[in-house]
């Protein structure tokens, strides 16, 4: 994961695997594509994965990213597994919030409060 | 001779802009400070830059799906003290946004796109299309509160 091309920083803690974008904006498909691939490997290189997606870093995304974050919790789901987002601004809630996606997603205040709520 | 207008962002601007990345980031910023220096808050350049790209990113998407990679879009912008206007008009046969279903309804909350129109809407005062649908114009009016 620690690769040059790499859009993601991984870290894994208690068998919670942490991810944090690189990237301050989601915004392309490209972009959005290479993010998907290595969620996916993340995903697929554990049985029953527990993943906390930080959006600690992330100013701005796009529709595309909203539409590649419900690949990503469908592909965990798959595996058994369980997807928490965290660390979410105001303004990126609010996107959240007007596609109703909100309801969709188990989202935390912080990173650690996901990281905690896995059964 | 150092150009002493070189600081300030260009209220308005016409250009073609291919698909990538920092091309549309690089508008994104330009637009977002020419708000900035007229005065426009926050929230409201968070609202006009999420508006602006998401047009951009689905009219390459949707708009260019047909086309050859390096088709470019149109972006037109102008921002005035009491409202910003942003025209992004593609090369492709256009669409009817009537067409496009509800993605908050229970049984397309799942599904993995058709949210860009939503947001624009949604973060934008007036939203519309041309006859054939492959231009979207879209004003931003400066809420009362920042005049």
């Amino acid at each position: 994961m620690a690769s040059e091309d790499s859009r993601l920083r991984v870290s894994v803690e208690d068998g919670v695997t942490r991810v944090d974008f690189i990237d301050r904006n989601i915004l392309d498909e490209a972009n959005i594509k290479a993010i998907g691939e290595e969620l996916n490997q993340i995903i697929e290189s554990a049985s029953q994965p527990k993943l906390v997606i930080s959006f600690a870093n992330v100013d701005h995304l796009s529709s595309a990213a909203l539409g590649q974050l419900i690949s990503v919790n469908s592909k965990v789901r798959e595996h058994d597994g369980q997807l928490r987002l965290a660390d979410i601004s105001p303004q990126i809630y609010e996107v959240f919030a007007i596609t109703k996606l909100n309801k969709l997603f188990e989202i935390h205040e912080t990173a650690s409060d996901a990281a905690g709520s896995f059964g | 001779m150092p150009d002493p207008q070189a600081h300030h962002a260009q209220p308005e601007g016409r250009l073609e802009i291919a698909n990538d990345r920092d091309a549309i980031m690089t508008l994104g910023d330009r637009v977002i400070r020419a708000a900035e220096e007229a005065g426009y808050s926050e929230a409201s350049r968070f609202a006009v830059r999420l508006a602006l790209e998401e047009a951009i990113v689905n009219a390459f998407k949707h708009g260019h799906k047909s086309l050859p990679e390096d088709e470019t879009v149109h972006v037109e912008f102008e921002i005035e003290p009491d409202e910003i206007r942003i025209r992004v008009t593609d090369k492709g046969p256009g669409f009817s946004p009537e067409d496009v279903p509800d993605p908050t309804t229970e049984e397309n909350l799942s599904k993995t796109s058709g949210r860009g129109l939503l947001l624009m809407r949604a973060y934008m005062t007036d939203v519309t299309h041309n006859d054939s649908g492959n231009q979207i114009r879209m004003t931003y009016a400066r809420p009362e509160s920042q005049s």
